[in-house]
């Protein structure tokens, strides 16, 4: 009981974890690469439109199941 | 059963092999491809290295997958190895960059992307083959031996590389010999295919054909199902995110530190290498064995937490084994010299501390540019003291990695087995794995950078060790999914014959 219960309230830190990721990923990574121009447009573009979406949705997704109750025991 | 292992097996390692030279030879093929002071060029060299490593490859997975699930095991990873196979020995056939211009690197693009995608489909394909023969005792064992191959790849590239290299003089191997291990795999590739050719289908996938009980859409199956997808979403978070982090960072991230960081010559770093992964890989049968007695799940979760709880400490004792700062010099071997070569001028530093260890330092200035080149040459007794470091860390990947593929495999049901493993695999290794290298290195340049602004300003450097910074990301990230596994898993050895 006890653990379901903490598999619940976890899920909400999945969820603000992979905003966090998000943000940190835009602000922190792709955008100074961007800004360098170049070659470094690429990862830029790779950590917007590839990891941001795996990581915000992978876990998003994963801590609204989590809060739902579907990983119970 | 050992016909079905060593059919897999080589058929994985020759693809890993064939994914890993180019890597090895990256520098080298940038030269003839993507030669520098050309923006196009640098940004299809990136997207090669980008694109191939971390996009194609879940692509793969979702693609050869399918197939898998609709045509049966045995055929898809077949075409997966031909596919990597051809792609490989035409990147050693295309001419260079200055032969036939743009095409050259256009399509070194091209088939790189096809080596990612193939790669992508392969290890599922492999893993479920051997999975579904493996009896239920001892399938961590049996799946193992497919988890040796990426390893052994990387070794067999390097050793082939270096046999090359060896076998002719260094112009020569800079003019056609760098292309010899690419065509190498052609034959290596033959074999395999003749090997894979005379193995029947997978006894589960063929029984449920037969039965008719295949999926018709694995994709919406697998995705579309919410029962099926948390099980996906729990295996990329909850062990094989972690898992990519802790390979990359064992195999990948420890020989970019030696030879970037701390400016061993390449030469030692790979020769360090391949004598701790020699001596670690046994134990990725250790490791898969041992889960068919104990359990999966907490084999795994141990390598995470260890690796968490030493990467620093284990980065810190390497970094000091060439930290010359804390050698002593012998000054009477100390040399200088200053050079004119047509426009540069060339600074050259050399020093022999009391250990043995050697260490040159070679400036070039150009037009008021500086660009210095350090090298710190080791004694066999540090580099002794690296390969038991490189070694202690693949040790980790040995566990995290070892019982995975029996551990995906059980997951999963047969008729979307090859969809739903393959995919949180090779995101988690391709991506979150992949990024490694990066992410690390930006992390470790911004550290440097805030420490030269501090010291600039006449303050003391605020971050300690600037050079351990880049490990915070595999921390964090084996942290998350330590912390997943453990609360979420439930650490039971499932059945396969669903």
């Amino acid at each position: 009981m006890l653990m379901n219960t903490l598999k619940r309230i976890l899920g909400i830190v999945w969820i603000l974890l992979g905003l966090g990721a998000v943000w940190y990923l835009i602000y922190n990574q792709a955008v100074p690469l961007w800004k360098a121009g170049g070659e470094s447009i690429i990862p830029a573009v790779i950590y917007v439109f590839v990891l941001c979406p795996i990581i915000a949705g992978s876990l998003g997704c994963f801590g609204w199941f989590a809060w739902q109750g579907e990983f119970d025991e | 059963m050992f016909a079905v292992i060593g059919a897999s097996s080589v058929g994985t390692m020759i693809e890993w092999y064939d994914f890993y030279i180019f890597g090895s030879l990256a520098t080298l093929i940038s030269t003839k491809f993507f030669p520098g002071g050309n923006e196009t060029l640098a940004f299809l060299s990136t997207l090669a290295t980008f694109a191939a490593g971390f996009i194609v490859r879940p692509f793969g997975a979702l693609f050869f997958g399918r197939l898998g699930d609709l045509i049966g095991r045995k055929y898809t990873f077949m075409v997966t190895l031909l596919l990597m196979g051809g792609a490989t020995f035409l990147i050693g056939c295309i001419p260079a960059y200055e032969t036939i211009g743009i095409i050259s690197p256009l399509l070194v693009l091209l088939l790189r992307l096809l080596q990612g995608l193939a790669l992508g489909g392969e290890y599922g394909g492999a893993a479920t083959y051997v999975a579904e023969h493996s009896p239920n005792h001892q399938r961590g064992l049996m799946t193992s031996w497919i988890q040796t191959t990426a390893t052994a790849g990387l070794i067999i590239s390097l050793v082939v590389i270096a046999v090359t290299r060896a076998s002719m003089s260094e112009e020569s191997f800079q003019a056609f010999g760098w292309r010899i291990p690419f065509l190498a795999s052609a034959a290596m590739i033959y074999v395999s295919y003749i090997i894979r050719r005379n193995m029947h289908e997978s006894p589960l996938f063929a029984k449920a054909k037969a039965e008719g009980k295949t999926s018709v859409n694995p994709l919406k199956e697998s995705f579309g199902n919410r029962y099926n997808l948390k099980y996906v979403l729990l295996a990329l978070l909850g062990v094989t995110m972690g898992q990519g982090v802790v390979w990359y960072t064992g195999q990948f991230y420890a020989m970019s530190f030696i030879e970037r960081v701390m400016h061993v010559p390449k030469v030692q770093v790979d020769s360090i290498l391949i004598w701790a992964l020699c001596l670690g890989t046994p134990f990725f049968i250790l490791f898969g064995g041992l889960s068919d007695k104990i359990g999966r799940k907490w084999i795994m979760m141990a390598g995470m937490l260890v690796a968490v709880l030493s990467y620093r400490y284990i980065y810190t004792q390497m970094y000091e084994t060439a930290n010359v700062q804390h050698k002593t010099e012998l000054t009477t071997k100390t040399a200088f010299s200053t050079e004119l070569k047509g426009a540069d001028s060339v600074y050259t530093v050399l020093k022999t501390y009391t250990d043995g260890t050697r260490y040159s330092e070679i400036t070039t200035v150009t037009a008021g540019t500086r660009h210095t080149e350090k090298t710190v040459t080791l004694t066999p007794a540090a580099k002794r003291t690296l390969i038991f470091w490189v070694f202690i860390q693949v040790i980790f990947v040995t566990m995290v990695y070892g019982p995975i593929a029996a551990f995906l495999v059980e997951m999963f049901p047969v008729k979307i087995r090859y969809t739903s493993m393959s995919l949180p695999y090779h995101v988690g290794n391709g991506i979150f794995g992949g990024l490694l290298p990066a992410i690390a290195t930006f992390l470790v340049t911004r550290a440097g950078a805030v420490n030269d602004k501090a010291v600039g300003q006449g303050l003391a450097a605020p971050i300690d060790k600037p050079y351990l910074e880049g490990l915070w990301y595999p921390i964090l990230i084996a942290g998350i999914c330590l912390v997943i596994g453990v609360i979420y898993l439930d650490g039971k050895d499932n059945r396969v014959d669903d």
